[in-house]
């Protein structure tokens, strides 16, 4: 079993000729063209369209619902409620509280009732008019501390934690003790707000049922396995009467990792009507699913030396979960786990809980769990930096963790290319030139982190590959690629297809990717947690070695010489000590048919053991993490409270990049959204618990005006575990936008923003509040002084 | 239920539909042109924009009865005019975006490109400032715009026959990889 076996840094055949090359996309031309199949654009004959009835309060009992007059309606074909699909699910197999449509009671307004197919969705959304739901009020938890301190009325009934949805307490070493011998401590509170993913495709899926029993789902989902998985649970149908596939995938973010209710729904109206049947959501529904980033409030005590080591971090953490479980086990583990690089921790302690409350579910984001943390402390470093008259990136470097290394918590750290990321974005930005001297109103900051490459912790237990790739050769000489991986946009197909490529010594249009089909492909556990590339392009290496050997023995015995003096290089055979010996590949695959019968190979990627040994210790394991640091540049206007984002430059350690466009594509994504994040994104709900602004206009994404400058400086420590070298790009990238962002602000106008997002009038109110600290009013009785006013620029 | 008359692409067209449907309920659900897509379906996201009569516009909000006898371009249009001109393979607005990795989930570039493709109609030199302009209607949700902004680029500079901005990676250690054939490099010399 070669899965675990590391495959070296180096390139197949000497020097690499695809890999670590710009190159355009497998799928680039088909979307740049319009031909790009997405789950919506999937036409069925005969398809009816189906319409979701949601609830209109935030938490009730459901009294009776009466769905007789929608049925009675000409066009409509069937309506289905709670009570036919009655198996609970959740994507973590301990947590599982979801209904595809509520049964007895709803828990947040948007929590699905009932869903209706007819001959068009103008009829089907008559029809949600027709149906009759009688509800009994019970009261809204809108407020996490509530949650905290009440437990009844319950969210969720016969918990014995009442309305705490997940608690972690870990200590690792004298926390306490080693804070209080510290030279300087400073204890603050910050907020994180609470975001979406917006991803510009809303969810969708389809369904058919044929005769002989086989359901098929199409479904814009980024974890096919776990939504076949689900579909056999709820359905209570054998998974192999079912097959679940991903069509082209319009943007994801963590926000489609999780089975939804119109998979379940399209999946048994289609069995009840005999006919095809498709749900689309509309924006709106699409903030109701939500699934976004948990909104936290962050309490933060860290102590340090005089020489900036640090010495103790105590965080506790109230994260407000919304109405459901989701993932939120592994947020709240998360949500401390993952903070223990790129800094060494002498001690560490962090007390998380995740409540409910009657809002709609929170879920992963890009960055899942740690970005509100990082932002908490990231900003602290600078406040502890800034007590020391220590340089802020200084203070990162004296703290740094290390590489080949084990954090406080038990993390294995391989590869570790920060202080190479801090040292660019200090170059890049005129870091030792220009901060501090930009005058008021204009400054620089700087944020580290580090991120997994997909977990070892899978979400339902086995012992099974995590990523699985089979392949098959064409007597045309094309190489087929068959991965259950998801290419949710972010380019995994691309990876597989160069990486097949540059192992077998093929031309890339030589190698098509069939993928996320689950009657075609092999397992793979899907896009989340930034294991594709590491997990899939390892699987991948490992299925083309197997099927390499086979070729090139064959080819060997065909010249009668050593394997070792064959290459396979740009589609064609080589001796490498005879020019004249060569041959087209096509022939050379068809020798290998000829000795070893019909060519194929599969491959696959399972994590060592990692991870701490205590309860909750391999959460936040990964086979190894990427590295980043951000410099931001503001400009503040002090008249209107308007953040400026200028400029913001990212060295992010992504191992070897596979194909550096494609990184750089992952980085400026990830800090345009940590930006975003920061100054203008907020999922918010009114005091009945109703969406603020459930529209693309209202939720405030950043056009091409708003975005900043974005300049990508790759930085690649080669990691002896990944795929020649490759970790994660895609969401660790994200996580210092938003502290570096509030430390720019400190070094422009010297005000600590703490709590997210930095809109217009908290940046007034923080100015004020400088103003009446630099200059107490005469008529204040107050004596405070002004420490750390930055106003004399 | 009404017969319009549309040009599509070049094509006259008659299409049965409702009166209250949008040009993008007929281009998705009559005609079959998917590559137009629907992300809000109220004209805050512009996945769906089209060319009327050369400008962009939100097919969302668009009844399909007022643009009868009026050219629409569609994302599918693109290619077979470039080629109808003597051009080969895709536009090269499309092509720029397919080599500088614009295209991640793809889901809102057909507006994307469309709006590029009648900003450079209309001026085949636009300033940065320019460019964001004419792309801010439509909201990119993957790539933080930096490689739209960089495809527009491109387009613009092998149209007048100069060389791109170097983008702040290639500076890096990856500058210098070479061996790439033309047909699958995404390098912007290709």
């Amino acid at each position: 079993m070669a899965a675990r076996d590391r495959h070296g840094l180096d390139a197949p055949w000497g020097d690499f000729r695809i890999v670590g090359s710009p190159k355009r996309k497998i799928d680039g031309l088909a979307k740049a063209t319009g031909s790009a199949v997405y789950a919506d654009d999937v036409v069925l004959p005969g398809m009816l369209h189906a319409k979701t009835l949601r609830s209109p309060l935030a938490h009730a009992r459901i009294v009776s619902i009466d769905a007789s007059a929608a049925l009675a309606l000409p066009g409509v074909h069937a309506v289905i409620t709670g009570r036919d699909l009655p198996v609970k699910y959740g994507v973590i197999p301990w947590t599982q509280d979801e209904n595809a449509l509520a049964v007895d009671k709803v828990r947040f307004i948007g929590d699905p009732v009932a869903a209706v197919a007819a001959i068009d969705e103008d009829t089907a959304n008559e029809a949600l008019k027709r149906i009759h739901v009688e509800y009994e009020p019970l009261h809204a938890y809108l407020d996490p501390r509530e949650s905290l301190a009440r437990h009844e009325p319950a969210i969720h009934e016969g918990r014995k934690e009442g309305n705490v949805s997940k608690n972690v307490l870990l200590e690792f070493g004298p926390v306490d003790e080693l804070i209080a011998k510290s030279d300087v401590i400073v204890e603050d509170d910050y907020t994180f707000h609470g975001t979406t993913h917006a991803a510009i495709e809303p969810h969708c899926a389809v369904a058919h049922a044929s005769a002989d029993g086989l359901l098929t789902v199409w479904s814009a989902t980024q974890i096919t396995h776990y939504v076949h998985r689900a579909l056999a649970r709820v359905l209570e149908l054998p998974p192999h009467k079912i097959r679940v596939i991903q069509p082209c995938l319009g943007g994801a973010f963590g926000g489609k990792s999780d089975p939804f209710s119109l998979e379940f729904c399209v999946a048994l109206l289609a069995l009840r009507t005999g006919r095809p049947v498709k749900m689309l959501y509309t924006r709106e529904e699409v903030f109701y699913c939500h699934r976004g980033r948990h909104p936290m409030q962050l309490h933060y005590r860290s102590g340090a030396t005089k020489d900036g080591k640090l010495q103790g971090v105590d965080a506790k953490i109230l994260i407000d979960g919304g109405s459901y479980s989701s993932f939120g086990l592994v947020t709240t583990y998360y949500a401390g786990q993952l903070l223990t690089g790129p800094y060494a921790f002498q001690s560490y302690r962090f007390d998380s809980t995740r409540v409910f409350t009657n809002k709609p579910p929170c879920g992963p984001k890009r960055g899942h769990g740690s970005v509100q943390p990082r932002f908490a402390f990231e900003v602290q470093l600078d406040q502890l930096a800034e007590k020391l008259a220590l340089d802020p990136i200084e203070i990162r470097r004296r703290n740094f963790v290390g590489e080949h290394t084990t954090t406080v918590n038990g993390q294995r750290i391989t590869s570790n290319g920060f202080l190479a990321c801090l040292d660019e974005v200090e170059r890049a930005s005129g870091w030792k030139t220009r901060r501090g001297k930009l005058g008021y109103g204009r400054g620089l900051g700087v944020a580290g982190s580090m991120y997994i490459s997909g977990t070892n912790y899978p979400v339902y237990p086995n012992k099974m590959p995590q990523a699985g790739i089979q392949l098959k050769v064409d007597r045309s000489g094309l190489v087929l690629a068959f991965t259950g991986g998801n290419d949710i946009g972010q380019g995994s197909n691309s990876v597989v297809q160069a990486i097949v490529a540059e192992e077998l010594g093929l031309p890339l249009e030589r190698v098509r990717v069939v993928a996320a089909d689950t009657d075609l492909c092999p397992v793979d556990l899907g896009a989340y947690s930034s294991r594709v590339t590491f997990m899939v392009g390892n699987a991948t290496i490992d299925a083309c070695r197997k099927l390499r050997a086979q070729i090139v023995a064959a080819v060997a015995a065909h010249w009668q010489v050593d394997p070792r003096r064959v290459r396979l290089v740009e589609g064609e055979a080589l001796d490498l000590e005879d020019g004249a010996k060569h041959m087209p590949i096509v022939e050379a695959f068809h020798l290998a048919e000829e000795r070893f019968d019909t060519l194929g190979a599969t491959g696959s990627y399972n994590t060592p053991e990692l991870g701490g040994k205590y309860r909750g210790g391999t959460i936040g394991a990964s086979p190894a993490y990427s590295f980043t640091a951000h410099v931001v540049e503001v400009s503040v206007d002090v008249e209107t409270g308007r953040i400026r984002c200028e400029k913001v430059w990212i060295a992010h350690d992504c191992g070897r990049a596979l194909n550096p466009m494609l990184v750089a594509g992952q980085m400026e994504g990830s800090a345009y959204m940590g930006i975003a994040e920061a100054l203008l994104e907020e999922h918010t709900l009114n005091r009945y618990g109703l969406h603020r602004g459930p529209s693309l206009l209202d939720y405030k994404l950043p056009t091409s005006v708003d975005t900043p400058e974005l300049a990508a400086l790759i930085v690649e420590s080669l990691d002896p575990e990944g795929p020649y070298g490759a970790k994660e790009a895609g969401e660790g990238p994200l996580h210092p936008s938003l502290p570096a962002l509030s430390n720019a602000v400190y070094d422009a106008v010297g005000v600590r923003l703490k709590h997210l997002p930095f809109t217009p009038g908290k940046v007034l109110a923080a100015l004020a509040e400088q103003t009446e600290r630099v200059a107490p009013h005469p008529l204040a009785t107050s004596t405070a002084s002004a420490p750390g006013a930055r106003g004399a620029h | 239920m009404g017969v319009l008359h549309l040009k599509i692409n070049g094509d006259d067209l008659e299409v049965a539909a409702p009166g209250h449907w949008t040009l993008l309920e007929v281009l998705r659900y009559r005609l079959g042109l998917t590559g137009s897509k629907q992300g809000c379906d109220k004209g805050d996201c512009g996945a769906c924009t089209v060319l009327l009569d050369g400008k962009p516009v939100l097919a969302c909000l668009t009844l399909a009865a007022t643009v009868q006898g009026r050219h629409v371009t569609t994302i599918e249009g693109l290619l077979p005019a470039h080629v109808a001109a003597g051009g080969k393979g895709a536009d090269p607005v499309q092509d720029a975006f397919d080599r500088c990795g614009a295209l991640q989930c793809g889901f809102c570039q057909s507006g994307m490109m469309l709006s590029a493709r009648a900003l450079l109609n209309r001026n085949p030199q636009p300033s940065d400032a320019e460019i964001k302009d004419a792309l801010s209607g439509n909201l990119c949700r993957c790539t933080g715009y930096t490689q739209i902004l960089q495809a527009v680029e491109l387009a613009i500079c092998e149209a007048a026959g100069r060389t791109p901005t170097p983008r702040s990676w290639e500076r890096a250690s990856c500058a210098d990889s070479g061996a790439a054939s033309a047909s699958d490099s995404g390098e912007r010399s290709a």
